[in-house]
């Protein structure tokens, strides 16, 4: 059974090891069976880091750090609004950079892993924008207004989820994946209107506190609370991407394999 | 040239092409993406507004101008003038202020302005800048005179954000 399924796999498809040892470049990682026992070493490790993390970091930010002078309690907000945002934009370069590999290269494990990354990529774009707009009733005296700041956010979120729904709309999933692929790296241009749109124009939202220039405007019994649950929540992110990658690599051998199976019950 | 490289330039190019575009959309657009204008782009003539049409005025609450009353129909009113430094003007509205809102504060009122220069505003949203500090710290800079907030923001920084408590309290050292 072993030997008939990896042979009518897809190129690369089977458990066997590669023909070529070390490939070139970025075809190493091209090969399945090497990404699942590279991540399955990793997954494990990644997820208690980020565990470990986000034991210290949340109750750090949520309990034990100081509040603000001006904004009280409200500011715990922040330690959730601010890594999401950042997670928002990283992921979605980390999704256009996928998508360069997979265009440009052809790369299947890019295709897969673009396809995992947007749904989580939506999810946090969305507590984005649920923690901000909770932050903005009691700070601004509004939930939403329409400035350059949460608008281009909004429209960042649109694209995580025309993305995850466009790759599934395809019958042909290679179709699917390089639609997607075509409408992340379109998207792009939002990413810098989202990070400078707060320099470039007049917006309700303020400036960035930690990513600037000079020395964050913020103290550091804040700020290190901070950015122990931004580093908590992007491996989390990370471990998430990465085990939703393994089980759709997965499901894609199984059913190569009861493709092979289907078509050895009919010969 | 092989396929894969024909691609890469392919993709280069059309980034390229997207990216000239946005920005020059952006430019031209530039006037209607600002959310609020400030007094001196009304006074400057910067940004001229045709009477009677509702826009967004922001900038700072001036140093002791918050007058605070109540109105013939027994809701809260107050008055007070906004401010960017170099040109102010008077602002009336009816209606509970946020919590934010103090003197020195940023803000953007949403309203026309009046023949006789007075904003009635109908929507006072209060403006957070970026500095985050505990009130030990704010207490610490105001009791140092180092900061009044109704003055404005807080001094850089690099002047309070410290590990040391103490030299947060003191006026900046020569380290400084």
């Amino acid at each position: 059974m072993d030997d008939a399924s990896t042979r009518t796999l897809p190129a690369g498809g089977g458990a066997a090891p590669p023909r070529r040892s070390a490939g070139r470049g970025l075809h190493r990682f091209a090969n399945p069976g090497r990404f699942l026992r590279l991540s399955g070493r990793i997954l494990p490790w990644l997820t208690g880091a980020a565990l470990a993390v986000l034991a210290v970091g949340l109750p750090w930010a949520l309990v034990f750090s100081p509040a603000d002078w001006q904004q009280g309690e409200t500011v715990r907000l922040l330690y959730i609004h601010v890594p999401m945002a950042w997670l928002a934009m990283g992921g979605y370069l980390g999704l256009a950079i996928g998508s360069a590999i997979a265009l440009v290269w052809r790369h299947p494990l890019a295709d897969l892993a673009c396809r995992e990354l947007s749904p989580v990529g939506a999810a946090v774009t969305a507590l984005c924008l649920a923690t901000g707009s909770l932050w903005g009733k009691p700070m601004w005296g509004t939930w939403w207004v329409w400035d350059a700041r949460l608008t281009s956010v909004l429209v960042l979120f649109f694209l995580w989820l025309g993305h995850a729904a466009l790759v599934r709309a395809f019958d042909d999933a290679e179709r699917g994946a390089r639609m997607g692929a075509i409408l992340a790296l379109i998207g792009v241009v939002n990413l810098p209107v989202v990070k400078f749109s707060v320099d470039w124009w007049n917006t309700l939202h303020q400036p960035a506190s930690v990513t600037r220039i000079n020395a964050p405007a913020m103290h550091v019994d804040i700020l290190y609370p901070l950015l122990a649950c931004a580093l908590g929540f992007t491996l989390a992110f990370a471990a998430l991407v990465l085990a939703r990658t393994r089980a759709a690599v997965m499901e894609r051998r199984i059913r190569a394999l009861q493709v092979a199976a289907a078509r050895r019950a009919d010969a | 040239m092989t396929r894969k490289r024909r691609r890469m330039w392919l993709l280069l190019l059309c980034g390229l092409g997207l990216g000239t575009a946005t920005a020059l959309t952006l430019t031209a657009f530039q006037d209607n993406l600002v959310f609020f204008r400030s007094p001196s782009d009304i006074l400057g003539g910067v940004q001229a507004v045709p009477p009677e049409r509702a826009f967004r005025l922001g900038g700072l609450v001036e140093q002791g101008s918050l007058e605070r009353a109540t109105g013939a129909d027994g809701r809260p009113a107050a008055r007070f003038r906004v401010t960017d430094g170099a040109h102010a003007i008077p602002v009336t509205y009816a209606g509970v202020l946020p919590d934010l809102f103090r003197e020195g504060q940023g803000v953007v009122t949403l309203g026309r302005l009046g023949p006789d220069g007075v904003f009635r505003a109908s929507e006072v949203l209060a403006r957070h800048d970026e500095t985050y500090m505990p009130p030990e710290v704010a207490d610490a800079l105001k009791r140092a005179g180092h900061w009044n907030p109704q003055g404005g923001a807080a001094p850089p920084a690099a002047t309070w954000n410290t590990l040391d408590p103490g030299r947060a309290a003191g006026p900046p050292g020569p380290r400084s």
